[in-house]
């Protein structure tokens, strides 16, 4: 009878234990890359593939979570930014050990920090800390403290540290050797990744267990949208990061509960005139499209909600401005997106002298109005929003142009020619700090895609954009940086350099396999919790092992 | 004339006829969109549906046909012209001028056309209008795909010049360009006539490549290629089966023009 009893016992304690190892542990998670990833080198890194590797191998000081947009600690335990903004003190955690064994000391942040900084190495991610003329310094105060001093106030810098990965100052298999849930276990070009469970990763669950739960994470390389959408309905892909809403709303259909609306993203679309001083262009366009009341009119003529509607299904919103409203702290609540009001976009064009006659748009020296968009060959979301732009500003009498181009002419003709009149484009935002867009609206920077590098601003609000821009970068203190960057978001939308157009919203599919995905707006949206992800049975896995 | 071949001129001339109706068979246009109702089935507005931004298609494949079907020969004459003469006189005249011609010939079709074109489309005027794009595509089509042929011409002319006739007319004094025109062009005749043929379907697939890469007829003006470019992603067949519309009518279309010219080419052996 006790024989029995224990039996029964043991029996219960292994269909127990088997079912927690079925739910919480092992398996290989498997999703594309859509292209080769150029390196594997942290510091490096430039592009999605890149980054995702670097995102599931690197360890970080701190992490911005994706879900709460807040910054947590990771091997960092604390830190503490000096008044001044010029210095900032990290605690490091105790016991943490590299991939390969070798242990992660104040040492190895100093290291990476000097590698980061050299100019030799050209690190965009290094770029991002680089805030005047002088070096930045680190000191390492105790194996455990370092103080990392820059030559003049950076704001929000510590934010800036979830971008880098630490790498080991001693190890000698240099970038291999990670602080992240996994290690590049192997890598065959033009096919896959595949990424190993780190088993010296520091992080533990709530009950103690070592993190990730995953055994490992195959990633394809599948530059094909179709194919990977095919790959996951059959169900050898656990997840894609990002889909398009096509894709979405079939998924939605026959799978709803794979499918996932995480709203709007910090993405936007947009369309801006070209106002360079030089630009090949007739000097009557030029002064068209210098005139806020021809861009304020172009932009109240589009209804963005049919945007909205027709070519994302409704996933997506009308666009604010340079900042969407899924970035929580930044975004200037007191805006609202440009509503449709054709009536008023004809009052602001009589009031620059414009008139119809026969139904097309004459300017006051009997130019019609007409005008090219160029986007990039492609891209269906922007060439469908470019059509619908068109029949939008014909209804004004604008006869518009939609051309479509391959990239790299339109890039050369957007950035270094200058030899178009409109473009519509799309800015892919990552950083939720306002110190990422320097680039584009500092009158001075080469991405200031209306007009670009400007010696001196052409205009008062380029100035006064300059120097609201320069006055929160050079604050530590986050009410006066959002005063001043709302100020920007105010003048933008008074002024219309840029027309923005939508935000999409970020789209995914999860597979009903993996357990604990919580997608976001920020990228990785799907699995920025990778540690934390099982698979409900670890069969599938084995079965796509063995073959 | 055979019965696939009546088959395939009644098909060819139906369709034909239909697009050049479009006016009073889709009044509907092929630009104006219905919001409403993006991406619907065929219904009594919309016989085959609407795009997806709810333009009526069977309005765009009737247009879209029409400009394929008027500028594809269009541009077929001018390769084929340009084919003859480069081709032909190059054939005719022989020696170093044959070389040097078939040297350039092969280089020019070495080049990777499809970058070629998208190079040349890149390098036009942004601001014009879509029927202008449309006219300028179908002419770099045109200018740029006469190679083949010429190639084909100049083997023919060659063969021609040392022929009997050719030697017993330069022999009677004649000789220069009456001889080319007189006794050697029009015994390239039935060469010319496969060639502007076999192009018509070649230019129409290559605007529907250029279509596909975005890079073809300008928006709103539809094409068979910006018609194709809608099946992008189309995964099941069973779905949506209007959408495949353009893609049968090209394929009905390519088939009867190749009957014809099979045919053409019997007749020219």
């Amino acid at each position: 009878m006790n024989g029995r009893r224990t039996f029964l016992q043991m029996l219960v304690c292994f269909v127990l234990l088997s079912g927690f190892s079925l739910a919480q542990g092992g398996g290989e998670l498997r999703f594309c890359l859509r292209s080769e990833p150029k390196t594997f080198d942290p510091l490096l890194v430039d592009d999605d593939s890149s980054l995702s590797i670097r995102y599931l191998t690197g360890g970080v000081l701190v992490r911005v979570n994706r879900h709460t947009q807040e910054l947590e600690p990771e091997l960092a335990e604390s830190w503490k930014v000096s008044k001044d903004g010029k210095q900032i003190t990290f605690k490091l955690r105790h016991g943490v050990l590299f991939s390969d064994g070798s242990s992660f000391s104040a040492e190895d942040v100093a290291f990476t920090l000097q590698r980061l900084m050299d100019p030799a190495l050209h690190s965009s991610t290094g770029d991002a800390f680089r805030s005047g003329t002088g070096s930045v310094g680190s000191k390492v105060v105790a194996p455990d403290q370092i103080v990392i001093t820059f030559p003049a106030a950076l704001a929000g810098m510590d934010r800036l540290f979830d971008q880098v990965a630490i790498m080991s100052a001693h190890s000698p298999k240099k970038e291999a050797a990670v602080l992240g849930p996994f290690l590049v276990a192997e890598y065959k070009a033009g096919s896959s990744v595949f990424l190993r469970r780190n088993p010296n990763y520091w992080k533990k669950d709530a009950q103690g267990r070592r993190l990730p739960y995953l055994d490992s994470i195959q990633l394809d390389i599948q530059p094909n949208r179709d194919v990977e959408m095919l790959r996951f309905k059959r169900g050898e892909l656990d997840l894609i990061n990002v889909i398009d809403s096509d894709y979405f709303d079939r998924l939605s259909v026959s799978s709803p509960e794979l499918a996932h609306d995480a709203g709007p993203s910090l993405d936007s679309d947009f369309m801006w005139f070209n106002q360079v001083a030089n630009a090949p262009i007739p000097e009557y366009k030029r002064a068209w499209f210098r005139s806020a009341n021809f861009r304020h009119a172009v932009s109240q003529a589009i209804n963005r909600n049919d945007l909205s509607r027709v070519v994302f299904n409704g996933h997506a919103q009308p666009a604010v401005g340079p900042v969407s409203p899924a970035n929580k702290f930044w975004f200037d609540s007191r805006l609202k997106a440009e509503a449709y009001q054709p009536e008023a976009a004809m009052k602001h064009l009589q009031a620059d002298g414009f008139h119809l006659q026969n139904g097309s748009l004459f300017d006051k020296a009997g130019n019609a109005v007409e005008f090219s968009i160029v986007t990039n060959a492609g891209s269906k979301p922007r060439e469908r929003m470019a059509v619908m732009v068109q029949e939008d500003l014909g209804k004004l009498g604008i006869k518009v142009n939609v051309v479509t181009l391959d990239f790299p002419s339109l890039i050369e003709r957007i950035s270094q020619k200058f030899n178009y009149e409109a473009a519509m484009l799309g800015f892919r935002n990552v950083d939720l700090d306002p110190n990422g867009q320097m680039n584009i609206w500092l009158s001075s920077a080469e991405d200031h895609a209306w007009n670009p590098k400007q010696k001196a601003p052409e205009t008062a609000w380029e100035a006064e954009i300059d120097r609201l821009m320069q006055a929160q970068a050079s604050s530590v203190d986050p009410k006066k940086r959002k005063e001043s960057f709302d100020r920007v978001q105010e003048i933008v939308a008074e002024q219309a350099p840029f027309i923005y157009l939508v935000n999409q919203n970020a789209l995914s599919a999860v597979s009903s396999t993996v357990e604990g995905a919580n997608p976001g707006i920020l990228s990785p949206q799907t699995f920025w919790n990778a540690e934390r992800l099982t698979l409900k049975s670890n069969q599938n896995a084995n079965v796509r092992a063995s073959r | 004339m055979n019965t696939a071949r009546k088959l395939s001129c009644v098909v060819v001339l139906a369709v034909c006829a239909l697009s050049l109706a479009a006016n009073w068979l889709a009044p509907a246009g092929y630009a104006k969109q219905f919001r409403d109702v993006p991406s619907s089935p065929p219904s009594h507005q919309h016989l085959l549906g609407t795009d997806d931004l709810g333009r009526d298609r069977f309005a765009r494949v009737l247009y879209g046909t029409r400009i394929s079907l008027l500028l594809a020969p269009a541009a077929a004459l001018v390769s084929t012209v340009l084919a003859a003469l480069v081709g032909g006189l190059a054939g005719y005249l022989g020696g170093i001028w044959l070389r040097v011609a078939r040297g350039f010939i092969d280089l020019f079709l070495s080049l990777p056309w499809l970058f070629l074109l998208i190079t040349v489309r890149a390098l036009m005027p942004l601001n014009v209008s879509p029927l202008l794009s449309v006219v300028i595509t179908f002419l770099i089509l045109g200018l740029l795909g006469w190679a083949a042929s010429a190639r084909v011409l100049a083997s023919s002319a060659d063969g021609l010049r040392n022929s009997d006739f050719v030697l017993q007319a330069r022999a009677s004094g004649l000789h220069g360009p009456r001889l080319f025109l007189v006794h050697v062009l029009p015994n390239l005749k039935p060469v010319l006539y496969a060639q502007f043929w076999i192009s018509i379907p070649v230019f129409i697939l290559a605007e529907a490549n250029l279509g596909i890469l975005g890079l073809g007829v300008a928006e709103p003006l539809p094409s068979w290629g910006s018609l194709l470019r809608e099946l992008e992603g189309l995964i099941s067949f069973r779905e949506e089966p209007w959408r495949l519309v353009p893609l049968v009518l090209l394929i009905v279309v390519m088939t009867s023009f190749q009957l014809l010219l099979s045919d053409n080419e019997e007749v020219t052996a």
